[in-house]
């Protein structure tokens, strides 16, 4: 643990420069990009820059996400990886940038191409999002009914098979309310591959989840994105899950990427604080303290 | 709660809502009570309509036969011309008729009375009652009485 | 001093920020109504919301408004030897004023807090943001419904409050205190205007049901997505409806009944 000596305040340090000091410098795979080249890269995000208020949350991301490979965005706790996944579907403008989905710039389309484009994208988010006055049957039909056009036979076959896929098949009467927190979501699973998409996002799929329907989550997307040839994009910052079903890693923080690679590579990788991100160290670059005067003076006088 | 129950409850709501409106209509408002719009037209004029207004009641022996339906000011006569609308099954009104401008009550909404003649030859579309008498003015009234005690005091 | 004056501007500029936003998604809304009328479904379920559940408290308290005017109404009107005039008393209080005015506030309490909560909660949950990924607008999917179920009820809710309140008065009046039976509904037969009063009340309570659902659905539509951000939208929703209703009740009544 580190203490400050004087009776001066040390700053919480900035991990990039955290990093660039242990390399006197130059991060050695800053300089790579295009990780996929490109005809095989599902979404490309260009110098993204974006700001909520007054606090920059992106400062200039590059990202290529791969077509049938698992990604996983990582970092720690409020550093936008949602808000990386609504710019990505186009919830959210950027201030810069580019975020291009299949060849085509998700900012520069119209309303209907970007739901056209949003049918064939499916997020599950952190809570599931269910429609509360929806049983889990017309949750999952919910998407069928408002745009395959199928008829009703039809979508109750395809409700079942995928609620059969993530294993609530008998569920099917419950409403959101009367579920646990993993079984919404897997309902809510079954609902955004309900369209058979290209490409899913997770919202933290794995917080606050029990040991069993951790192990069934990870086993589920890994399942349906080699099933189904699906793309997935996984933001989390749980390290071990993620990193055991992930293809390919992006760490982000300080709204820079700060490191990229297969899960083996990031594990391997020598700066401290990646090393202490990814071994969940309490104490490195990123301090146990936060910034005190020092503790003989808060003992020996009075006050506050 | 299912579909089939709601609908049958807003259906029952918005059937309440209208018999609750048909019951204002019917039972509260005058609704019952507007004329028709047939009738007939007829012209009277007056030194001082008082507070007569638009919409205000003709009666005959009390009974409402119309509504003043237009009140207007003649530039060079400097008088007022009141437009009547009379209920057409009231078409037996003789020409010689009075038109008074009376008070309904102590707190007084003003209304036209109509005092029959004794002519033979009934009052049609477009005719002019000729016989008026115009509102009793609080001041006026005030004003004459006290010069009829001053002239009594003079005696 | 300064400070204050810069917390004033800032406070002015987010308040024309909110009432520009309430307006864009009032456009919104409204641009959904063909879409709406394909599913009338949607309508349906919204009118029970707003209008089937507001009926119990709206008629309850229309038969005590409308006793205690009669009660009160008495008194003060025997005074003048014109206890006749109840009847008319009643009844125009309520068809022209009460009845629009009071239901409207009702339901700005009972229905439009519920609205803004179901939205704030729908936000707080991500339902909405979940409904824009699988490609549906929730502005016209979820909001516009309810904007027009509001629109819907709310004369319905008015003329069950006035009629309900007349009928009290009746019972207070006639059955209680002794006023003719006759004079009761005669006097109040000759002077309650079709047009003037009946009508106006009617285009008042449409005034309101639109403003109250609109101010609660952009309430819940913009509240933070928080537990705090949503109890404090639903206060604003009754204060703020609860004075636009009053607000709008001076200017209505002096363009419809002054000269």
């Amino acid at each position: 643990m580190e203490r400050s000596g004087a009776s001066s305040v040390q700053l919480p340090s900035d991990p990039m420069s955290a990093v660039l000091d242990s390399y006197g410098g130059s991060h050695p795979r800053q300089g790579r990009r295009a990780y996929c080249p490109s005809g095989e890269c599902l979404v490309q995000v260009r110098n993204l820059r974006f700001s909520h208020g007054d606090r920059l949350i992106f400062d200039g991301v590059d990202m290529d996400i791969a077509r049938g490979q698992v990604t996983a965005v990582m970092g720690p706790s409020g550093t936008g990886k949602t808000t990386l996944l609504k710019l990505i579907s186009g919830q959210l403008r950027p201030a810069a940038g580019t975020v291009e989905v299949e060849g085509e710039d998700v900012h520069r389309l119209s309303r209907g191409d970007l739901y056209r484009l949003r049918t064939r994208m499916g997020m599950l988010f952190q809570s599931g999002a269910l429609l509360t006055d929806l049983n889990v049957f017309e949750n999952v039909a919910y998407p069928l009914r408002e745009h395959s056009g199928l008829p009703e036979s039809m979508i109750r076959k395809l409700v079942l098979m995928k609620l059969e896929a993530v294993g609530l098949r008998g569920a099917r009467e419950l409403l959101p309310g009367e579920l646990s927190g993993g079984m919404a979501r897997r309902v809510a699973l079954a609902r955004a591959v309900a369209l058979d998409p290209m490409m899913i996002m997770y919202d933290e799929p794995f917080t606050g989840q029990d040991p069993i329907s951790l192990g069934v989550l990870v086993t589920l997307i890994r399942q349906l994105n080699d099933a189904s040839r699906l793309s997935s994009i996984v933001v989390s910052h749980d390290v071990r899950e993620t990193l055991s079903i992930a293809d390919y890693v992006y760490i982000i923080a300080d709204g820079k990427v700060m490191t990229q690679g297969t899960p083996d590579e990031v594990m391997s990788d020598p700066s401290a604080w990646v090393s202490q991100f990814v071994r969940g160290l309490p104490d490195g670059p990123v301090h146990f303290h936060y910034p005190a005067p020092a503790l003989e003076r808060d003992f020996l006088e009075r006050g506050l | 709660m299912n579909a089939r129950k709601i609908e049958i409850l807003v259906g029952a709501f918005m059937a309440a809502g209208l018999v609750a409106l048909f019951f204002l209509a019917m039972k509260v408002s005058n609704l019952s009570a507007v004329s028709t719009g047939d009738g007939y037209r007829l012209t009277a004029r007056f030194d001082n309509v008082g507070s007569l207004k638009v919409k205000a009641p003709v009666s005959m022996a009390g009974v409402r036969v119309g509504r003043v339906e237009a009140i207007a000011f003649d530039k060079k006569a400097y008088e007022a011309v009141v437009t009547l609308h009379i209920d057409e099954s009231y078409d037996t009104i003789p020409a010689d008729t009075y038109a008074n401008i009376f008070t309904a009550g102590l707190l007084g909404e003003q209304y036209i009375g109509l005092d029959p003649g004794a002519e033979e030859v009934f009052l049609v579309d477009g005719d002019q009652i000729v016989h008026t008498q115009s509102a009793l003015v609080l001041e006026q009234m005030i004003g004459q009485f006290l010069f009829s005690k001053a002239e009594e005091g003079t005696q | 001093m300064l400070d204050f004056l810069a917390r004033l501007g800032r406070g002015g500029l987010g308040s024309l920020e909110r009432l520009g936003r309430g307006h864009l998604l009032l456009i919104s809304m409204l641009a959904g109504l063909p879409a709406l009328v394909a599913r009338p479904r949607l309508l349906v379920v919204q009118v029970f919301n707003v209008g089937v559940l507001s009926v119990l408290i709206v008629t309850v308290s229309g038969l005590f408004v409308g006793m205690v005017l009669a009660l009160q109404g008495f008194y003060i009107l025997s005074r003048f030897g014109a206890a006749e005039s109840l009847g008319v008393m009643v009844a125009a209080s309520l068809v022209r004023e009460l009845g629009p005015v009071v239901a409207a506030l009702l339901v700005a309490g009972r229905a439009g807090s519920a609205l803004t909560a179901e939205i704030g909660l729908m936000k707080a949950t991500e339902q909405l943001s979940g409904l824009e990924m699988m490609a549906v607008d929730p502005v016209k999917r979820i909001l516009t419904p309810r904007l027009f179920g509001g629109f819907v009820a709310m004369p319905v809710l008015v003329a069950l409050f006035s009629a309900v309140g007349v009928v009290g008065g009746y019972f207070v009046g006639v059955g209680l205190l002794g006023v003719d039976d006759g004079a009761f509904w005669s006097q109040m037969q000759a002077k309650i205007d079709l047009h003037e009063d009946l009508v106006n009340g009617v285009i008042k309570s449409l005034v309101f049901g639109f403003v109250v659902t609109w101010i609660a659905l952009f309430q819940g539509y913009d509240a933070t997505p928080t537990s705090a951000g949503v109890s404090r939208a639903t206060t604003r929703t009754v204060v703020h409806s609860s004075l636009a209703v009053l607000g709008l009740d001076f200017v209505l009544t002096a363009l419809m009944y002054g000269e």
